[in-house]
């Protein structure tokens, strides 16, 4: 941080750190070349911390366990099934899904950098993108789901997706049990967004139970 | 590791946000694959990766916007001089407009 005169009355304003210079000066570049529009930038901050995220993902998945054929769609044809719902804006990369059944468990890493299903889960947390959990989601499944306080039993399968940047991979959970009578807005509402990578699983909150 | 769902910030600085959008909307308005820029940055982040782990947002978004600059310069959609003079310029805009005024650009 190269803040100026910290103890003093700031007469002008503070200098923003070496990073946000950096990054106004890319932006100052490809706008006066006529590359990109300021408002595309602005529209695009405004989506993704609002309207893009996990809550895309968690629809997806509930409409899939209400409706057994949009299901049969999605895992045949995720990137198709995922923008039924109005969820696109992919950069050519598919979409694929996988299920979670009683045998087998999926978890979603990206070794190489931090590829993730945007449309439908938003930005990656931090944790997805550190260099801890691309090494160890291979290397140590069990253990890294452990630590999500996912502990599976010996007999489920752990199979690991390393997304590309061609492939998205979206998890499709376990559906609880005891919900058959859910709404689909209801459903949506008790799937995570840990659930859609793998490092978690969808439960009942006590609150709803009952 | 954390297991909070969807109420945490999406972006840690406003910066990361800047800098996530324009490289997603350089690439929206066609002016390079998108697959390109990930093997660009997925390599540097090997690099860094190698040199020294670190944890969290912040180094991420470093590593990206030093990879994102210089792919930049490499497809010829910016330059290192032409960088380095908007940035000056933004630091002396800062610099001379009085604190809680907009800060705006001018040159020449």
């Amino acid at each position: 941080m190269v803040e100026l005169g910290d103890k003093k009355k700031h007469a002008h304003t503070l200098l923003p750190s070496e990073p946000v210079l950096r990054v106004k000066a890319i932006e100052t570049l490809l706008v006066e070349k006529g590359l990109i529009d300021p408002a595309a930038i602005d529209a695009m901050v405004e989506a993704f911390e609002g309207r893009i995220g996990p809550k895309n993902g968690a629809r997806v998945v509930a409409k899939a366990w209400k409706n057994p054929e949009y299901r049969a769609r999605l895992l045949l044809d995720a990137s198709g099934a995922i923008a039924e719902l109005g969820y696109s804006g992919l950069q050519g990369e598919h979409m694929v899904a996988i299920e979670n059944t009683d045998d087998v468990h999926n978890l979603v890493v990206c070794t190489l950098c931090s590829c993730y299903p945007w449309p439908v889960l938003g930005v990656p947390p931090a944790w997805y993108k550190s260099p801890a959990y691309r090494a160890r989601a291979v290397r140590d499944p069990r253990g890294v789901l452990a630590e999500f306080g996912v502990n599976l039993s010996m007999d489920t399968d752990i199979q690991v997706w390393d997304s590309t940047s061609e492939i998205r991979y979206l998890v499709i959970p376990q559906r609880p049990e005891g919900t058959e009578s859910y709404s689909e807005e209801t459903l949506a509402s008790l799937v995570t967004r840990n659930s859609m990578v793998g490092t978690g699983i969808v439960t009942i909150p006590e609150i709803k139970k009952g | 590791m954390s297991q909070s769902n969807f109420e945490e910030q999406v972006f840690a600085e406003p910066w990361h946000a800047q800098l996530f959008a324009t490289t997603h909307t350089l690439a929206s308005a066609g002016h390079f694959e998108w697959k390109d820029w990930v093997n660009h940055f997925s390599s540097a982040l090997k690099s860094s990766d190698d040199l020294s782990p670190s944890d969290g947002d912040a180094a991420y978004y470093e590593i990206w916007l030093e990879a994102f600059e210089e792919f930049l310069v490499i497809r010829h959609l910016a330059d290192n001089e032409g960088l380095a003079k908007l940035k000056g310029a933004w630091t002396s805009a800062y610099l001379r407009t009085p604190h809680g005024a907009p800060v705006e650009l001018f040159r020449r």
